[in-house]
C-alpha cells in the first residue's frame, strides 16, 4: 500500500541542564536591564523628582535580586546550544518587559500593569505604540525610560550583554543571531556589538547637540531642549517615534526638526554594515549595495501613491504643503520609526484609502536588516524581487541555458534557491502576523483597513497609529499587539522555539 | 484703545461660539476649518517664541493643540504644564486651521485673543513614604542575596566564573 518510509521525531522533554543554561544568561541580561534602569534613577534624582527615582530604584532592586537568585540557582560553567541561545533571548525580551513596566506602573501615568507592559514592548522593539496618560506631566525620569527602552531594545539587549556581561563564551553567536542580526559588522559578534555602541553613542551625541540647538533657536528651554534633542534622536535612530509630548513631532511646529528628524530615521533604517562603511569612507558599498537601492526604490514608488491618494482627496491646500506632510508620513512609515506632524485620526478623516494602502505597504516593507528598524526588510524584497526576475529571465532563455542570478550586498552574491526560500518564508510570516492583528481588530469591532494599518503598524514595529492604539482599547488587542510587536522584532525564530520548547515540556518523553 | 477692541472682539467671539474640544477639532476638522472657535485648554511645555509670535501647546485632556499668538497675548501666560507645574488653563478665540499655509499645514489655532481662567501653579512633591520603604526594605534584601551570592561563590571548589572558550 505505501512503500515510504516515515521518521517520527521523537520530542524529547528539555533537560534540568536545558533549563539551568537557560536560567543562568536570562538572570545574566535581567541584571543588566536592572543596571540599565539606574541611569533614569539619577536623572531623576538631577531634575529633584524624588519620586519618579524611587519607582526606578525600586524596579531596580527587583530586577538585581531575580537576576541574582536566578544565576546563583541555575549557576553553570557549560555553554549554549542554539535552541537554549534562541529561549533566553525570547525569555529576556518577556521579562525585560515585566521589570521594565515597574517604574512605568508605579507613576501612575499608566492604567494599569498591562498598559505599562504594552508600552515597555513597544519601546524595547523600537514600535512607539503608546497607552500612556497625560504624557504632558510626565516626569523627566519616566520620559527618558520611556526613550531609553527603544535604545536598548534596537540596539539589541543581548547587544547590550555581549559587550558589557558576557565574554569570551561562543554561546554569545546563538543569542546574537536568536535577536534578528544574522549579520556581523567585524569577524566575532563582541566586537560587532560594540561597533553597534560605538556607532549609536556617537550619533547620540551628535545629534543631541544639533536637535537641542535647534530647539532652543526654536524658542525652547535650554534644558528642555537637550532632553527633548537626546530623546527624539534616540527614539528616531532606534526608529521608535515615542516622543515626549503628547503632540509627538507636531509639538514643535519646526521644518528644520522634520528634516533632522527625516535624516536621523533614514540613518537608523540603515543596516550597521552600511554604517561600517560609511566610517571607512567605502561611500561607494552604499550606494551599490541591494537593500539601499531597494528601499530608494519603494520609499519613491510609495511616495507617488500617497501623493496621488492626498491628491484625489484634496487633503491639503498646496502642493508643498501635502509634499511636506506626505513625505514625512512615508518617510517615518517606511523606516518604521512611527513619527507623527499629524494627528492619528486625521489618516483616516483626511487622508483617503490610497494614501492610507500606500503608508501600509510602507510600514509592511520596513528597513534594513541589521538595523534597528523592523518590517520584511529591504534585503529580503531584494532577494524576491532578483527571485522573479530569474524566473522571468528562465522562461525567456533557451532551454539548456544556465540563467544565473547576482545581487550586490556588502559582496558580489549568485542568488541561491536557499536564500530566496529564507526570504520567502520570513515574509510569509509577517503577512501572516500583519492579516492576523487585522482580523483580531475586526473581531473587537474596527473596519478593515483600520484594523489593518494598525496591525501592520504594530507587527512591523512601526508606532503611526490611527487612534486605535488608547488606553481604552480590549486588553485582548492589547495582548495581540504585544506578541505581534514581540514576534516581528525577534523575526519569529527565537519565538516559534520558545513555544517548541513548551510543546516539548509537555508532551516530550 | 487695542485692549478694548480686543476685549470686544473676545466678548462677541465668545457670544457666538460654545467651547470646542480638541477631540471634534481633529474628527471635523473641514466643518471648522477657516471659522472662529473657542478653545479651552492648559498651557503645556514651552512658550516658543517665533519672532513678533510666539507657539504654545495648549492640552485640553483628550489631545494638544498649537496655538499661534502674539508675543504681547501670550505675556500673560505663566506657567506652562509639566511635572513640576501645573500650567495655566486659558481661553483662546481664533481661527482654526485643518492644514494651516503658513504654517507647513500643521493643524492649529491662530489666536486673536486669549483669558486666563485658571492661572497655574508649581507642584510642590511631596515623598512618597510607601515607596521609600519599600525602597529601604529591598534594599536590605538585596544586600541579603548579594552576600549569599559571595559566600557561595568564594567557597573552594563550589563555583567559579564560566572558563573562556573560543568564539563561534
Amino acid at each position: 500500500m505505501c512503500c515510504g518510509i516515515f521518521f517520527k521525531t521523537m520530542i524529547l522533554k528539555p533537560q534540568l541542564q536545558d533549563l539551568k543554561n537557560i536560567g543562568y544568561y536570562t538572570g545574566k541580561i535581567i541584571i543588566g536591564i536592572g543596571l540599565t534602569m539606574l541611569v533614569p534613577a539619577v536623572i531623576g534624582l538631577l531634575f529633584a523628582e524624588i519620586n519618579p527615582a524611587l519607582d526606578f530604584l525600586i524596579a531596580t532592586e527587583i530586577t538585581l535580586i531575580i537576576g541574582l537568585i536566578l544565576t546563583r540557582v541555575c549557576f553553570t560553567e557549560k555553554d549554549l546550544n542554539w535552541m537554549q541561545g534562541m529561549i533566553v533571548v525570547s525569555l529576556s525580551w518577556l521579562a525585560a518587559m515585566l521589570i521594565g513596566a515597574i517604574p512605568l506602573y508605579l507613576s501612575g501615568h499608566w492604567g494599569c500593569y498591562l498598559d505599562a507592559c504594552f508600552d515597555v514592548m513597544s519601546g524595547l522593539t523600537t514600535t512607539g505604540l503608546t497607552l500612556v496618560q497625560d504624557l504632558d506631566h510626565l516626569s523627566y525620569a519616566h520620559n527618558l525610560w520611556r526613550h531609553f527602552t527603544p535604545f536598548i531594545g534596537g540596539q539589541g539587549i543581548v547587544v547590550i550583554a555581549l559587550c558589557f556581561f558576557i565574554k569570551g563564551v561562543s554561546g554569545a553567536f546563538k543569542m546574537y543571531v536568536g535577536e534578528a542580526r544574522d549579520e556581523r559588522v567585524l569577524p566575532n559578534v563582541i566586537s560587532t556589538s560594540r561597533f553597534i555602541w560605538l556607532v549609536s553613542i556617537v550619533y547620540l551625541i551628535l545629534s543631541t547637540l544639533v536637535l537641542g540647538t535647534v530647539g532652543i533657536a526654536n524658542g525652547m528651554k535650554p534644558v528642555n531642549a537637550f532632553f527633548h534633542g537626546a530623546c527624539i534622536f534616540m527614539a528616531a535612530f532606534d526608529t521608535a517615534g515615542f516622543a515626549p509630548q503628547s503632540q509627538n513631532i507636531l509639538y514643535y511646529h519646526s521644518l528644520l526638526f522634520e528634516v533632522i528628524t527625516i535624516v536621523i530615521m533614514l540613518l537608523g533604517a540603515m543596516n550597521f554594515n552600511l554604517h561600517y562603511h560609511l566610517w571607512t569612507g567605502n561611500r561607494r558599498e552604499i550606494w551599490r549595495n541591494i537593500e539601499t537601492r531597494m528601499l530608494c526604490i519603494t520609499i519613491v514608488v510609495i511616495f507617488l501613491i500617497t501623493l496621488i491618494g492626498l491628491n484625489q482627496v484634496g487633503s491639503y491646500p498646496r502642493a508643498l504643503i501635502m509634499f511636506r506632510k506626505g513625505f514625512y508620513q512615508v518617510i517615518s512609515a517606511h523606516t518604521t520609526t512611527g513619527y507623527m506632524t499629524i494627528y492619528a485620526r486625521q489618516f483616516i478623516n483626511d487622508w483617503g484609502d490610497l494614501a492610507l494602502a500606500g503608508l501600509i505597504c510602507a510600514m509592511a516593507f520596513g528597513g534594513g536588516t541589521c538595523s534597528t528598524a523592523g518590517g520584511i526588510k529591504a534585503l529580503r524584497l531584494g532577494i524576491i524581487v532578483k527571485a522573479l526576475q530569474q524566473d522571468l529571465k528562465r522562461i525567456i532563455s533557451p532551454e539548456p541555458a544556465i540563467v544565473e542570478q547576482r545581487l550586490h550586498h556588502l559582496k558580489e552574491i549568485f542568488l541561491e534557491d536557499k536564500q530566496v526560500r529564507a526570504a520567502l518564508i520570513i515574509t510569509l510570516a509577517y503577512l501572516a502576523l500583519y492579516g492576523v492583528g487585522a482580523l483580531v481588530g475586526m473581531f473587537y469591532g474596527y473596519a478593515f483597513l483600520d484594523s489593518l494599518f494598525e496591525s501592520t503598524s504594530a507587527a512591523a514595529n512601526v508606532g503611526l497609529s490611527c487612534g486605535i492604539t488608547t488606553p481604552g482599547m480590549p486588553a485582548g488587542l492589547k495582548l495581540t499587539y504585544i506578541v505581534q510587536m514581540w514576534a516581528g522584532r525577534l523575526e519569529f525564530m527565537s519565538v516559534f522555539t520558545l513555544i517548541g520548547f513548551f510543546i516539548a515540556a509537555i508532551k516530550g518523553k | 484703545m487695542k485692549a478694548a477692541i480686543n476685549l470686544i472682539f473676545f466678548c462677541c467671539a465668545v457670544s457666538y461660539a460654545q467651547h470646542i474640544s480638541s477631540t471634534e477639532l481633529i474628527n471635523k476638522a473641514k466643518e471648522y476649518d477657516g471659522k472662529t472657535v473657542v478653545y479651552v485648554g492648559e498651557a503645556i511645555g514651552d512658550v516658543m517664541v517665533r519672532g513678533d509670535f510666539v507657539w504654545v501647546n495648549l492640552n485640553d485632556g483628550e489631545n494638544a493643540i498649537g496655538i499661534w499668538l502674539d508675543k504681547e497675548l501670550a505675556k500673560e501666560i505663566k506657567y506652562t504644564g509639566s511635572y513640576q507645574a501645573k500650567g495655566d488653563r486659558l481661553e483662546i478665540a481664533g481661527v482654526f486651521h485643518r492644514s494651516c499655509i503658513q504654517h507647513g499645514g500643521d493643524m492649529d489655532i491662530h489666536a486673536q485673543n486669549l483669558r486666563k481662567i485658571s492661572p497655574g501653579e508649581l507642584v510642590k512633591e511631596k515623598l512618597h513614604t510607601g515607596k521609600r520603604n519599600f525602597t529601604i526594605i529591598l534594599l536590605g534584601i538585596l544586600c541579603l542575596v548579594l552576600i549569599f551570592v559571595r559566600r557561595q561563590s568564594s567557597r573552594p571548589g563550589q563555583l567559579r566564573r564560566p572558563a573562556k572558550l573560543p568564539q563561534e
